[in-house]
């Protein structure tokens, strides 16, 4: 599945580009988190890598495959949970593969059981709150076991307390082997949580390097401008 | 006319047997419509919902417009179907009741799977990425979009029942509204009305409209108590 390869990648919905000949390189380690203004197309990447929108151009490449070998998921910003219970929210994406019955409550069981949601199995899944919800989200991804999982803005929307049980998750299944990819407009949640950023603007990666390197000197315009724009007080390093 | 409503709570009063005889059968057929109707209707629906094939539109049109299709033109059509010269004939089907369920059974199955087409497909084009991505088979989605939208496809369902209940024209055609047979409260209201016996119709139409208001109150308190236990 990895190393990902992405080249000349172009999304012009309706002729006006969003994406335009973007590359890209992705190894199979890691949380790389994709930053970017407003409309730069960083869900629409995601959505690409996904599958789940056709690119006008380029190429999408799994280590030598059209399509990824291994598994993939996906947490959007605002999941779609089922009315029905937490339990079966998690327990229908596992139908597909071959588990019986008992191996996939128990696997359903085990992820609600780290995200903290073991007491609310019974509930329905559209009275949780918005971080449990998403923890629901991140529960029924991880209990696929994703060799690659994207994150739209996971935490958008939610206090901190509820960012930083999702960010404890999002580490937890990086450190069982999981490539995480995902957005942010959280610069804070990028220091804490990337291990390397990509800076998505005018269509292209603009920069790829490790986090700290790309919070302390970061190499592109776009990026300085974007780091002077959020975090002016701090960034000091274009003048 | 105070003295014609008076007979016809007699009549409530009293538990007339022919009149509980005429509102029985009239659930049986009706309810067993509903079933069955339920049963093609809800899968049909939700197919044509996240169906992609040439003709879809056309298919849905004609959908909804067999919504709108007059109960007598259904009744012609079972009559001929199950008439002596009929395909069907040869089960003498013809003025029974399970005739009566065929034809209400025609009667609410484009009605159910119509309604029951718009609200899965909008529950479709919600979860469609997420279902893709776990590759959920069509088959599984389809279950699982029914019975997220459960209580919303109640309102279907009992859209159908209502349409059952209250249609006369395809039941008196394949019925033959016989009487202790094949006379159900629509029917009946319409003979005795030309008979002239106001009393025993007013009785079968305050059942009817009692049912009705009844089988809708509980769908009002089914959907605002699932809005409450399941969001």
């Amino acid at each position: 599945m990895f190393p990902l390869r992405v080249a000349g990648l172009r999304f012009a919905p309706e002729g006006r580009p969003v994406l335009d000949g973007l590359d890209l390189e992705l190894d199979g380690e890691g949380i790389s988190l994709l930053l970017g203004p407003n409309g730069a197309g960083k869900t629409v990447l995601l959505r690409l890598l996904a599958g789940l929108l056709p690119g006008d151009g380029g190429s999408i490449d799994w280590a030598g495959a059209a399509r990824p070998a291994g598994r993939l998921a996906m947490v959007f910003q605002q999941p779609m949970l089922l009315r029905l219970s937490v339990q079966t929210n998690v327990e229908f994406a596992l139908r597909p593969q071959a588990l019986s019955a008992s191996a996939r409550r128990q696997r359903t069981e085990e992820v609600l059981a780290r995200v903290g949601l073991a007491h609310r199995a019974s509930d329905s899944a559209r009275l949780l709150s918005g971080g449990e919800r998403q923890r629901l989200a991140l529960a029924r991804a991880w209990a696929v076991r994703p060799n690659l999982l994207l994150l739209d803005e996971p935490t958008a929307s939610l206090d901190p307390s509820a960012t930083e049980a999702v960010e404890r998750i999002i580490r937890e299944i990086r450190t069982e082997g999981t490539r995480v990819l995902m957005t942010s407009h959280n610069l804070g949640q990028a220091m804490r949580l990337a291990d390397d950023i990509l800076f998505l603007a005018d269509g292209r990666i603009q920069e790829h390097a490790a986090a700290a390197r790309f919070f302390a000197h970061p190499q592109s315009p776009a990026a300085k401008a974007f780091l002077q724009g959020e975090l002016p007080w701090r960034m000091t390093f274009a003048r | 006319m105070t003295a014609t409503l008076f007979d016809a709570l007699s009549l409530l009063a009293q538990f007339d047997r022919q009149l509980l005889a005429i509102v029985g059968l009239s659930l049986q057929v009706s309810l067993s419509a509903l079933l069955l109707g339920t049963l093609l209707g809800l899968p049909l629906g939700a197919w044509l919902a996240m169906a992609r094939f040439p003709g879809r539109a056309a298919l849905v049109v004609a959908l909804n417009a067999l919504m709108g299709l007059p109960s007598v033109v259904i009744g012609v059509v079972v009559y001929l179907v199950l008439s002596r010269s009929g395909p069907l004939g040869s089960f003498g089907l013809l003025f029974s009741p399970t005739a009566m369920i065929i034809a209400q059974t025609l009667l609410v199955v484009p009605l159910i799977a119509a309604v029951s087409r718009q609200i899965v497909e909008d529950a479709w084009a919600d979860y469609a990425p997420e279902f893709f991505l776990f590759a959920i088979s069509r088959p599984q989605a389809i279950l699982l979009l029914l019975a997220d939208c459960r209580f919303s496809l109640i309102v279907a369902a009992l859209a159908g029942l209502g349409r059952a209940m209250s249609e006369v024209g395809a039941v008196m055609i394949v019925g033959g509204n016989i009487d202790g047979y094949t006379r159900v409260m629509t029917t009946a209201i319409a003979l005795e009305t030309s008979k002239g016996d106001l009393a025993l119709s007013i009785a079968l139409g305050l059942v009817l409209m009692s049912l009705i208001l009844s089988l809708n109150a509980l769908a009002h308190g089914l959907r605002v108590w699932s809005a409450r236990r399941y969001g």
